[in-house]
């Protein structure tokens, strides 16, 4: 099947050197993935929201309201694209191979007609998913392994511990069910909650999720790293350090980043404590230390540093503070908080390709994330191949079952899709027996 | 509403026993045209002041009393039933100023809801419920087993908003987190499975939420109106009292460049030096010197820019010179021309984006590897007076400013910078970056006017 690539290396053999990116990332495999691999059944079926039943309460213009954005080759932006059918998404996907969909909101009109609806107010987005948009370049000052679009398994756990704090907040504070974790393809995460009621926030209630959330960080012009304000630790955050942050910045990051290793950096740390007689006793161990210690010295000057401060002689609640502000300066989730305060933010469909790395951005399960490697995640270059040397073989339904793409099709539907669509079918049945209900009370008009 | 021009036949409106309305309904009264627009100067003045004590950062009990002296200022009226009616026509009147666009609405809608959280708050407790039960919140007290469970994680709560611990009386109420999101932004609540308990003395924030999801709806509605019928209709008499009153009170919104309109790519360097406030020097400045600035910087700066004259094209050469050192000028066109087009709305929804006031810049957030923001709000003592230094503010001008900032007056200190730098008075103080500009502008003409 993958001859067609061949030939169409050949056939395109002029343009092809432009278009190469890196990684084996190319136009043409886009072209096979699309045709071959891209999941469009299970994509249609998630934006429908189970609006593409026979069910009398189903809305049948539901799915052709939502904005999808093209980013074609040479950036050129095709916005307000709509679909009323999967036979048609696939179609325009197919024939524009797009090097970037973007997912937009739900508006009260087709996107693609809104310039028939004069009048500024008719065409407004009125549902959208909530979501979030982490991304490694913000914790660039307090990872040393690496900068910019770099990531590797030193700093990763970073996205770890933001996906396990925030997972478990939208979980057991807000009660949303329907989450889906996707890896942006290179440096980053999106989160996708897609419960009814979180389709329908208004922007100001998606703006308190996300100042839930806030911490203020403080940067170069401030000087002041995060303060935890108050005589105690919020119910949310107290649990986030307790289950994830301490142990992510003990057991992993301290060691990985070598976060206490050179004066430059150890003094970042003792810029946060206000306690002159404190950092100076500190930093002066630090300095003589010149014994080689079996243990590692990230370890150790930690361990120091929380003696000094949890000890009985400073045993303020002030100074004890100082740890927990150290740790989650260190770990505490940072968030692109526009993307999530506006119901109008495109952010990058799943199982898109990057077009930088090549790598398929593919769901991530929360409960594992620990295992997740974005180092392995497959490139398209590398599913092709699968694609290729499985060719032969026979009895498997579709083609991405062929290839290492299946595993993660396989749990989008099982523990996302399947979950997903239960729910909106009964949230469909119980609102149309309500509106029943409503136009038989005589009393009511 | 009825509008009569100038004879007036009394009538009372149908008071209920609160003395703060829900205005649900426009009243059936007869006003006449200068009362519809002195009223609604009288309510603007004190929406003005709430707002200008908002942008001062002013705790929640300094806002209480501002709010009392506001309307004891301009709401009064000699006959108790007339102070109603003044109320409730001044209302209707500004919801038809407000509702004409996005900015406009967002603000009046933000104004009045703290307006009638700090009334509801000076109300009796008869009264209170009475609102309770006429905006339909019906909600029951949790339990006392139900209180135990949660009661540690609820003294938490409590003892991190600086409230008494809750005894086992305590009443918490148990509502649907959307009902409560101030609460929920600020982490004033505890939060399970959806729900937030709220104490009793947050009972104002449900009932001010209640408050401006229904106004921000009707303002929809008055909006439509507006558009389709009573724009035209009054085109002679009702529409340019409306349009006027909005920017007579509030200033420009600066999305049109006027007076200084033309401003080329090689005199920005000289002009950022003489005529930008502190908040857009910083942000050229850095820009300058890193060839790069992250999204909240680039809508600051670049809708300043767009104010203060600077052409689209020019704007996009002015950036991609900057980024081209850093991304490449490909990466450039690829990635940020985009939204410097959409800022002039070229792209997108099309909408002509106004450059940022000082309330909203004040109130942002920057975080790491930010430069947007207030440096007055944003900026540690030592790195403000550093700045200051470097825009030949003297020692003891920069002490006052520092006074002012200590204060959360950000906006004064902004103003003191000016007269400062400038060596002239600024009476009408600093509301906007684009109007420090406009300002600085004309000082520096004059001067160079009476050189010449």
């Amino acid at each position: 099947m993958v001859h067609e690539a061949a030939d169409m290396v050949i056939d395109g053999n002029e343009q092809k050197p432009k278009n190469i990116v890196s990684n084996g990332f190319d136009a043409n495999y886009l072209k096979i993935y699309y045709g071959k691999l891209f999941p469009f059944a299970d994509f249609f079926k998630w934006m429908s929201y189970g609006n593409d039943g026979k069910h009398p309460g189903s809305d049948h213009s539901y799915v052709g309201r939502r904005e999808f954005s093209f980013t074609l080759d040479n950036d050129i932006y095709l916005r307000f694209q709509s679909f009323n059918s999967l036979s048609e998404m696939e179609s325009s996907t197919k024939e524009k191979c797009p090097f970037k969909i973007d997912i937009g909101p739900v508006y009260s009109v087709d996107p693609a007609k809104r310039h028939a609806y004069a009048g500024a107010n008719v065409f407004t987005p009125v549902e959208r998913e909530l979501v979030f948009d982490i991304d490694m370049t913000d914790y660039d000052d307090v990872r040393y392994c690496c900068s910019g679009a770099d990531v590797c398994l030193d700093c990763w756990p970073l996205m770890t511990a933001a996906i396990k704090v925030i997972d478990t907040t939208l979980r057991d504070d807000f009660g949303f069910n329907h989450i889906l974790w996707v890896f942006s393809g290179r440096r980053g995460v999106h989160c996708w909650v897609c419960d009814g009621k979180a389709r329908r926030l208004s922007n100001e209630q998606r703006a308190a999720i996300a100042d839930y959330f806030h911490l203020y960080q403080g940067n170069e012009n401030s000087r002041k790293k995060i303060s935890l304000t108050g005589p105690v630790l919020h119910p949310f955050l107290a649990r986030s350090y307790i289950e994830v942050l301490k142990d992510s910045f003990e057991s992993k990051l301290l060691c990985s980043q070598k976060i206490f290793s050179t004066e430059e950096r150890y003094e970042k740390i003792l810029d946060m404590i206000h306690d002159e007689s404190i950092t100076s006793e500190l930093r002066g161990r630090w300095q003589d230390n010149r014994r080689p210690s079996k243990n590692d010295v990230n370890l150790v000057r930690w361990e120091q540093l929380k003696n000094m401060l949890q000890s009985g002689k400073h045993k303020s609640q002030g100074m004890r503070r100082h740890v927990e502000e150290i740790v989650f300066s260190f770990t505490y989730p940072r968030l692109d908080l526009e993307v999530t305060k506006h119901m109008n933010h495109l952010l990058k469909a799943p199982f898109c390709v990057h077009p930088k790395t090549g790598r398929i951005c593919v769901p991530i399960d929360p409960e594992r994330c620990d295992e997740f490697d974005p180092t392995t995640v497959p490139t398209v270059a590398q599913l092709l191949e699968e694609l290729n040397a499985a060719d032969m073989e026979v009895d498997s339904e579709t083609d991405w079952d062929r290839t290492s793409l299946g595993e993660s099709i396989r749990f989008f539907r099982s523990a996302f899709l399947q979950p997903l669509l239960k729910s909106c079918k009964e949230e469909i049945e119980s609102s149309y027996n309500a509106k029943v209900q409503q136009s038989k009370n005589p009393l009511s008009w | 509403m009825e509008l009569h021009r100038s004879q007036r036949k009394s009538s009372t409106a149908t008071t209920s026993s609160t003395t703060l309305p829900l205005y649900r309904s426009a009243p059936p009264l007869e006003v006449r045209l200068e009362e519809f627009e002195l009223y609604a100067i009288d309510r603007l003045r004190v929406l003005k002041g709430i707002s200008d004590g908002l942008s001062r950062g002013k705790k929640s009990e300094e806002m209480e009393k501002l709010v009392r002296g506001l309307l004891n200022a301009h709401m009064k009226h000699p006959q108790a039933s007339e102070a109603v009616n003044k109320d409730i026509i001044s209302h209707f009147v500004l919801r038809l100023v407000y509702c004409r666009t996005e900015d406009l609405r967002k603000w009046f809608l933000s104004m009045e809801t703290m307006l009638f959280r700090h009334r509801f708050l000076s109300e009796s407790p008869e009264s209170q419920k009475q609102v309770f039960s006429e905006l339909g919140l019906s909600y029951k007290a949790i339990s006392y087993a139900e209180f135990e469970a949660v009661k540690d994680k609820l003294v938490q709560v409590a003892r991190l908003i600086g409230q008494p611990v809750p005894s086992a009386d305590a009443i918490y109420y148990k509502v649907p987190w959307e009902e409560v999101p101030e609460l929920v932004a600020g982490r004033r609540v505890l939060l399970h499975k959806g729900y937030a308990y709220i104490a009793i003395y947050q009972v104002v924030s449900l009932v001010a939420t209640q408050f401006r999801s229904y106004l921000s709806k009707t303002l929809s509605l008055t909006n439509r109106k507006w558009t389709s019928t009573i724009r035209e209709q009054e085109k002679d008499r009702l529409t340019p009292i409306v349009e006027a009153l909005c920017t007579s009170y509030l200033g420009p919104d600066y999305s049109q460049p006027t007076e200084y309109a033309d401003i080329s790519i090689k005199d920005l360097e000289q002009i950022a030096k003489s005529s930008f406030p502190l908040c857009m020097r910083h942000l050229f400045d850095k820009l300058k010197e890193d060839h790069h600035l992250k999204h909240g910087g680039r809508m600051q700066l670049g809708l300043f820019l767009k104010g203060v004259g600077l052409k689209l094209d020019d704007a996009l050469t002015f950036w991609r010179a900057e980024f081209s050192q850093r991304v490449g000028v490909e990466r450039f066109d690829k990635e940020y021309a985009y939204s410097i087009r959409h800022n002039y709305g070229k792209e997108g929804k099309r909408v002509d984006y106004s450059p940022y006031s000082c309330q909203k810049i004040i109130s942002s957030s920057p975080g790491v590897g930010d430069h947007h923001g207030c440096p007055y709000r944003h900026f540690s003592e030592d790195n403000l007076r550093a700045a200051l230094g470097k825009m030949g503010v003297n020692n003891q001008k920069i002490e006052d400013i520092l006074d002012k900032v200590r204060n959360r007056h950000y906006q004064l200190a902004c103003t003191l910078t000016f007269e400062s730098v400038h060596g002239s008075s600024c009476d009408a103080g600093i509301n906007h970056p684009n109007q420090y500009f406009i300002d600085s502008q004309k000082v520096l003409q004059s001067k160079n006017n009476s050189t010449a």
